[in-house]
């Protein structure tokens, strides 16, 4: 970890960087914000770590806790929302069986997340699985894909 | 086919990538490999990847130009390829029964295409392609022959008018900037394109990328700024990459960074990346979030053109207002001002999308009518099912009734109605939608981006929110509607930035055209379009029902019960409402209600 986080250091002092994007490079290469990371980064640049966690939780982008391996994002934007997104998230959140205020089954193999739109919007609704959009998406389908990854 | 010039031009925008644009691609290039094509006719053959020509609902979407003569095909799969190539290609006969229909020139027929006149048609990856059709002769034009004062005028005269939102003139902001003191000023191009429904600037940005950097650097010579930022959603990756490379290979050409195009001007462009906020789209925000910090608005006075980036003069333009600049810089104000009203000039790109059958993203003249939009281009209502009401302008507008469908879409006629143009999501609604889970639905957004600096908008939405949860749950009092008017002004004049401000404007909107709907909820428990999950029950009708044990088995609370081949019955304690026994049964034999 400290030899990713010196590199990331490094781009920060030669490209005019801010926190924004400190914390950007972070989640890029760990997939969520480490608490280790953040104190670290506190220390070397002098900033309070609350500065880092205030802008941490600002944004959605960002994660405090680690996610899944697979990851699965249902787009709530307003088209996908009239063609029945949500009763896509309730099948899936069954599937997995994950607890209501949860977003990552138990063994970390999931994690499933809303985006407020992707913008593919006239082929709603949309499921983006690991970062492949899938458009036009049914339960039925759906669940074939994730039980695929199982 | 040996001597003609074959081009053949594969949509590979988000959408048509989703429907495999890629492996499309490849199998062209495979098939045309194994034909031998390549190697007989190879300086005359070649594949390209285009963006979003706009019917995103089609993809794969393949022209296949043979000697400039244009064939067009629809929902290509790569095992179809074969058949193009052998059948079309070397023989000359196109595969007739996968050429598009009619509906594709209907489509296509009312729009006017200003913005997106080369999206579609260029390669977005490859300079040279956008050049070879007059990109860049626009800016060449304005730094070697016109003076800054010159260029704001031909924009002020096109009347062209802010697409991102608000309409601001954009020639006046331009004025402000160049006449505010100071050496260091900024032009933001704002492709945060928060709006949900909305993604007119993903596709620009990934169909033609290079017309938003030449609008930028003649907006950056006219107001004199010498740095530029692009403020992009992390949402978008493949809007993020071409606009990337587009811009590494205008620095290469010399039409950006020092002495552009050789004179004596320079100006270079870097790309921001937003972290995931909606009111980041806000100007001071937006500010805010460059900055590195949390992109909370600021009152204004002062404005960013006075006051904007690290304090300097800023302008902060969207993505289709920019990329509009070469175009009317190239064909003239008065040509750009022949589209449109009196008061609102030129084309407006929307994504129209939600129950309509021909949905994708179409460019039309401000002012044509709203029935021109839904039954010449989109076709009509998805199922043939009834038109209820079309929601412009996002979480900040209002839904327009199927009985306003004459209403010209300008930004006046729009205000009027009580919705805005707004920066051009159009999602329309039929008889199966319920107008109160719309405005609950929006209110949700609203709530959750707040970013709580004023109270009026991070308790009031909440409130708001609250009461429409209350009536879509069936626990609606009497009174509410009342308060949620009420509450509904307070927020909208007492709330900071716009956000707040347009926040109640889909509560507001759907109140004033569907005040009964509401009615039904509050006072009978009843949701009339049906949607809201805890106002119905589904029942098995005996009489329909064959016990074919479909329901049984796709019921995931397990609540249908019955012997093979005897009625069902659904336990109400168990039933989680999920309606997925209605949409299984073949016999029509499920109630909902
Ligand atoms: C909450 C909020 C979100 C906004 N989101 C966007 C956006 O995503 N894209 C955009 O161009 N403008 C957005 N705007 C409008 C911008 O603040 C600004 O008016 C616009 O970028 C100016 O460019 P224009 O004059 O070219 O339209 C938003 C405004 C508010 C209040």
């Amino acid at each position: 970890m400290q030899e990713r986080l010196e590199e990331i250091l490094k781009t920060y002092q030669e490209d005019e960087g801010n926190i924004i994007s400190i914390l950007q490079d972070i989640e890029e290469s760990f997939g969520y914000l480490p608490e280790d990371a953040i104190e670290w980064f506190s220390e070397r640049l002098d900033v309070p770590p609350a500065k880092f966690f205030g802008i941490a939780t600002f944004y959605a982008q960002f994660h405090l806790k680690p996610r899944g391996e697979n990851i699965i994002t249902t787009c709530c934007g307003t088209a996908c929302h009239v063609k029945g997104s949500e009763r896509l998230i309730s099948s899936l959140m069954r599937e997995l069986q994950i607890p209501t205020g949860e977003d990552t089954t138990e063994d970390r193999k999931f994690t499933v997340e809303r985006v407020n739109c992707v913008g593919a919007c006239s082929i709603a609704p949309v499921v983006i699985i690991n970062k492949e959009v899938y458009g036009k998406m049914t339960a039925d389908r759906l669940m074939k894909e994730i039980r695929r990854l199982k | 086919m040996e001597n003609s010039t074959i081009l053949i031009k594969v949509c590979m925008g988000t959408g048509g990538i989703a429907a495999g644009g890629t492996e499309v691609i490849s199998a062209f290039e495979k098939e045309l490999q194994a034909e031998g094509i390549s190697a007989a006719v190879e300086k005359h053959c070649s594949v390209h990847k285009v963006g979003c020509r706009g019917f995103c609902a089609r993809d794969v979407l393949v022209d296949v130009l043979i000697d400039g003569e244009k064939t067009t095909y629809e929902y290509i799969k790569p095992d179809m390829v074969s058949r193009i190539v052998k059948e079309h290609i070397l023989q000359g006969e196109a595969v007739q029964e996968w050429v598009v229909k009619d509906d594709y020139r209907t489509f296509h027929e009312k729009q006017r295409k200003v913005v997106l006149s080369d999206c579609g048609e260029v390669d977005p990856e490859d300079i040279g392609s956008y050049m070879e059709r007059g990109g860049y002769d626009a800016l060449r034009k304005v730094l070697t022959s016109m003076t800054p004062e010159e260029t704001i005028e031909v924009i002020k005269s096109s009347g062209l008018r802010g697409r991102g939102g608000a309409g601001f003139p954009t020639g006046l902001k331009w004025e402000f900037a160049r006449r505010a003191p100071g050496d260091t000023k900024y032009l933001i191009c704002n492709a945060d394109e928060g709006d949900p429904g909305a993604f007119m600037d993903r596709s620009i940005i990934e169909g033609n990328p290079h017309s938003v950097i030449e609008g930028m650097v003649i907006g950056a010579f006219s107001m004199g700024a010498h740095r530029g930022y692009v403020y992009i959603r992390a949402e978008y990756p493949l809007a993020v990459e071409r606009l990337r490379l587009a811009l590494e290979q205008a620095r290469k050409k010399g039409l950006l960074g020092e002495h552009i195009a050789g004179t004596e001007f320079s100006f270079d462009i870097k790309i921001k990346l937003g972290a995931g906020a909606f009111v980041c789209g806000e100007e001071t925000a937006l500010i805010a979030s460059i900055e590195g910090k949390r992109g909370m608005p600021r009152a204004k006075p002062p404005f960013p053109a006075q006051k904007g980036l690290w304090g300097k003069p800023t302008v902060i333009n969207n993505v289709e207002t920019l990329a509009n600049i070469p175009y009317i810089v190239r064909n003239g104000a008065g040509w750009f001002a022949q589209f449109g009203t009196e008061r609102s000039k030129g084309t407006k790109v929307f994504a129209l999308t939600g129950k309509i059958k021909n949905s994708g993203l179409i460019e039309v003249p401000l002012g044509i009518r709203l029935h021109e939009i839904v039954h010449d281009i989109g076709g009509g209502i998805e199922g043939d099912r009834k038109l209820k009401a079309v929601q412009t302008g996002g979480p900040s507008g209002g839904c327009i009734p199927a009985e306003m469908i004459e209403i010209p879409v300008d930004y006046e006629s729009l205000a009027e109605a009580g919705s805005i143009v707004g920066s051009g999501g159009m999602v329309v609604m039929d008889e199966t939608d319920c107008m109160v889970n719309i405005a609950k639905y929006f209110l949700e957004f609203t709530q959750a981006e707040s970013c709580g600096k004023c109270v009026p908008c991070r308790i009031g939405t909440k409130r708001l929110l609250e009461i429409l949860t209350r009536i879509t749950d069936g626990r609606g009092r009497p009174g509410d509607i009342e308060l949620l008017e009420s509450l509904s002004n307070d927020v909208r004049a007492a709330s900071l930035c716009g956000l707040g401000q347009t926040a109640p404007n889909p509560v507001l909107s759907t109140l004033r055209y569907f005040k009964a709907e509401y009615e039904a909820h509050v006072h009978e428990k009843r949701c009339p379009a049906g949607v809201c999950k805890n106002l119905l029950t589904y029942t098995i009708l005996e009489e329909f029902c064959t016990g074919c044990t479909m329901c049984a088995r796709v019921c995931p609370a397990n609540a249908i019960v019955g012997e093979r081949k005897t009625p069902h019955r659904i336990i109400q304690d168990i039933c989680i409402k999920c309606g997925a026994c209605f949409e299984t049964c073949k016999f029509k034999a499920i109630k909902k209600g």
